[in-house]
């Protein structure tokens, strides 16, 4: 889960970590109330989306005066901010961050992620601040330094130590950095982050080290256990037909083509949607509908798959291990029976393809229930060539 | 042979009273598991009653700790159907019987969990399977987890794969083209896992028994890449043929495993692919063809012959 930069500040500020004096706002009156009550001669104007890339996009601007921040918090709100990370789409500003501004000597980079290998934290900081990350590994990976820590330790004060030196951070600001990192380290474990960025962390002329960018993300799967954090979401910054996937316990990824694939397990959804993009069709989404696949799951499913007329054809691609095959050709009769008017047919092609469990009893309940539109594969490879082909023939 | 667990292998069930663990139990009695003892907190005194693969009835005694269940019936394997907020716990226990092999089925434990009970097995004896995977089965005499059984036939291939559905895909098509297999191993689709790629590689060179192995990655991580170059270097006399889901995976994109996500640009399938095909494997081109693949392989090696067992 992801949540946005002024929140992510006001987490870490809970634990410590250095900030900048800030206050989001949600109209551009909040946002000159907010540049008044933080009184600095200079104030930050930032667009607040999920996505980074923001300041090449326009959506950072400095104000000098208040009339500065009116007229940049009018173009920024409701203004839709295409940026690297956001897609062609863009996304649409409907919050900034209003803060003081910082006097900037240099700029760093400090992140904690979980490294898969080592199974341990790793603390990762740089001298190239303010720069895609990714980058600077490509390109000069000597530039980045790490510090894998013992979980049963914690970030140790020499580990911070090292870091401070290595970055070559002037005497006064070590003690400084240190307590950063080590703000931050508790936070990211305190609130079982799966990322915590901070970029750029800058050193400012009097010596004083803080976090100018913000980024938290949490593990999906420790969220029962921080209520508060799930409360910062942000479900306008999320894909409609993704939320309501999620609500019906379903994995839905939604890939903007026009041929749905519905799946069992992770992996073999994955890879359906790469045989269909290899036969030639744009995959509309990933779906896993998971292991117990009831009538009334497989039905919602579909619905989610063919609301608002995105996908032209729907490849049904199953193997039944634990999941049945009997039910998900349940679960496409129930289907059909809300989709369409006359509850025995299917607005789009729907190409079947059942295996494994009770395979022969699925194909069997969907032969002695025609329901139009549907059609039964006989193998995985020629069930994704079929729907391409109905596709792209409609299309034509 | 095959990998890991055979028909001596003693198996206790953790949380075995869950109705999902329950189901598994009887599954796995059916294959030929030897089921000897099961665990839930409180439980204790009670019996989960199934039948072997003979049709005998088998009563399994439920323990209140693993401790209690090792004591009394010797067993030396584990495998957990805990709910997520708990098997983390459920894993050390385990670890702490000192248990050969831990099969952990249970999605959604979180990452800082994980990372804990990885630091808590170093030096400790057991093998950690899981978690988030489909278990493993040697083909005709034991199987811990959820895997179908009746899709394996025995021969000489290793399958070690991330996706519990691919696993399976995999196997019916290996069987369906007379590829019998020693060992199917999930090794879960996690981040922060028990056993990765060269874990298994290196358990499966040393088994007599299997001739090849079939790899299957997704995207996330680097663990292809590094088991590619283990190959080069570690098992030249051993075919390996792979698939790669996850070609068309937007970049920052969960997709369903929770480490099945391209990150900073790193752990894309076509990275995965490169590395594989640099080392001399076949990677098949989609998920219909890797039957196909591995038989190729097996040809190119000069072993079909002995690898079409049924």
């Amino acid at each position: 889960m992801n949540i946005h930069e002024y929140q992510s500040k006001q987490v870490l500020k809970s634990f410590g970590v250095n900030v900048p004096n800030g206050k989001p706002a949600f109209s551009v009156e909040e946002a000159v109330a907010a540049a008044k009550e933080i009184g600095t001669s200079v104030v930050v104007v930032k667009a607040q989306i999920h996505a980074g890339g923001r300041g090449k996009a326009g959506g950072v601007k400095l104000a000098h005066n208040l009339d500065e921040v009116e007229q940049f918090a009018k173009e920024l709100l409701g203004k839709v901010l295409v940026t690297k990370q956001t897609g062609p789409a863009g996304k649409k500003v409907n919050r900034l961050l209003i803060e003081s501004g910082a006097d900037i000597a240099k700029e760093y980079y400090l992140s904690f992620v979980v490294d898969r290998q080592t199974a341990k934290v790793v603390m990762m900081a740089s001298t190239e601040g303010g720069m895609e990350i990714e980058k600077v590994a490509a390109e000069t990976p000597e530039k980045i330094f790490k510090e894998y820590i013992d979980p049963v330790i914690g970030l140790a004060p020499f580990q911070t130590s090292r870091m401070a030196y290595k970055l070559g951070l002037p005497k006064p600001a070590i003690r400084p950095a240190q307590k950063l990192m080590s703000c931050l380290y508790n936070a990211f474990i305190g609130k079982d982050c799966s990322l915590a960025e901070i970029n750029p962390m800058v050193l400012t002329k009097d010596n004083d080290v803080m976090a100018l960018d913000a980024k938290l993300n949490f593990d999906d799967s420790a969220l029962y256990r921080h209520p508060d954090i799930v409360e910062l979401r942000d479900e306008t910054e999320e894909d409609p037909k993704e939320l309501e996937a999620a609500a019906a316990d379903l994995n839905y990824v939604n890939l903007g083509g026009d041929v749905a694939c519905m799946v069992n397990g992770a992996g073999l959804a994955m890879a359906t949607v790469d045989i269909l993009k290899y036969f030639g069709g744009d995959p509309a989404n990933f779906l896993d509908v998971g292991g117990d696949s009831n009538p009334e799951k497989i039905a919602k499913a579909f619905n989610i798959m063919l609301e608002g007329g995105q996908s032209k054809g729907i490849f049904v691609n199953i193997f039944g291990g634990i999941n049945r095959c009997d039910q998900v050709a349940e679960g496409v009769i129930a289907a059909a029976k809300i989709v369409s008017e006359d509850g025995k047919s299917m607005p789009v092609p729907v190409v079947v393809r059942l295996e494994g469990t009770n395979a022969e009893k699925g194909r069997e309940i969907l032969k002695n229930t025609p329901i139009k539109n549907v059609i039964m594969a006989p193998t995985m490879e020629g069930g994704a060539e079929q729907i391409v082909k109905l596709v792209n023939e409609a299309k034509a | 042979m095959g990998i890991l667990v055979n028909k001596d292998t003693k198996v206790i069930v953790q949380g075995i009273t869950g109705k999902q663990a329950t189901f598994h139990t009887m599954q796995m009695l059916a294959y030929g598991t030897k089921i000897v003892a099961g665990v839930t907190p409180g439980k204790a005194g009670q019996t989960v009653d199934g039948k072997d693969k003979d049709g005998n009835e088998v009563k399994v005694p439920v323990f209140n700790t693993v401790k209690d269940a090792v004591d009394a019936t010797g067993a030396n394997a584990s495998v957990i159907y805990v709910p997520a907020r708990f098997a983390a716990d459920s894993i050390m226990e385990a670890i702490d019987a000192e248990l050969d092999v831990v099969v952990c089925i249970t999605e959604h434990i979180p990452v800082l969990d994980m990372v804990k009970v990885r630091r808590y097995l170093e030096g400790k004896k057991t093998r950690l399977i899981g978690p988030n995977c489909p278990g493993i089965l040697t083909t005709d005499e034991c199987k811990l987890g959820i895997i179908p059984g009746y899709i394996h036939k025995k021969g000489h291939v290793g399958v070690i794969s991330r996706s519990g559905t691919l696993t399976y895909e995999a196997t019916f098509q290996l069987t369906a083209a007379g590829i019998g297999q020693t060992t199917a191993i999930g090794i879960g689709g996690d981040p922060v896992k028990g056993t990765d790629f060269i874990d298994a590689l290196k358990l499966f060179k040393d088994d007599p028994d299997t001739l090849a192995v079939l790899m299957i990655g997704e995207i996330g991580g680097n663990a292809e890449e590094d088991a590619a170059k283990w190959i080069k270097e570690n098992m030249p006399d051993k075919p390996v043929a792979a698939f790669i889901s996850g070609r068309q995976a937007p970049p920052g994109k969960r997709m369903g495993h929770a480490g099945a996500i391209i990150s900073g640009g790193k752990g894309t399938a076509a990275d995965k692919i490169k590395a594989l095909n640099a080392v001399g494997i076949d990677v098949a081109d989609t998920v219909a063809h890797i039957g196909d693949t591995v038989v190729k392989t097996l040809k190119k090696a000069g072993i079909y012959e002995k690898c079409h067992t049924c």
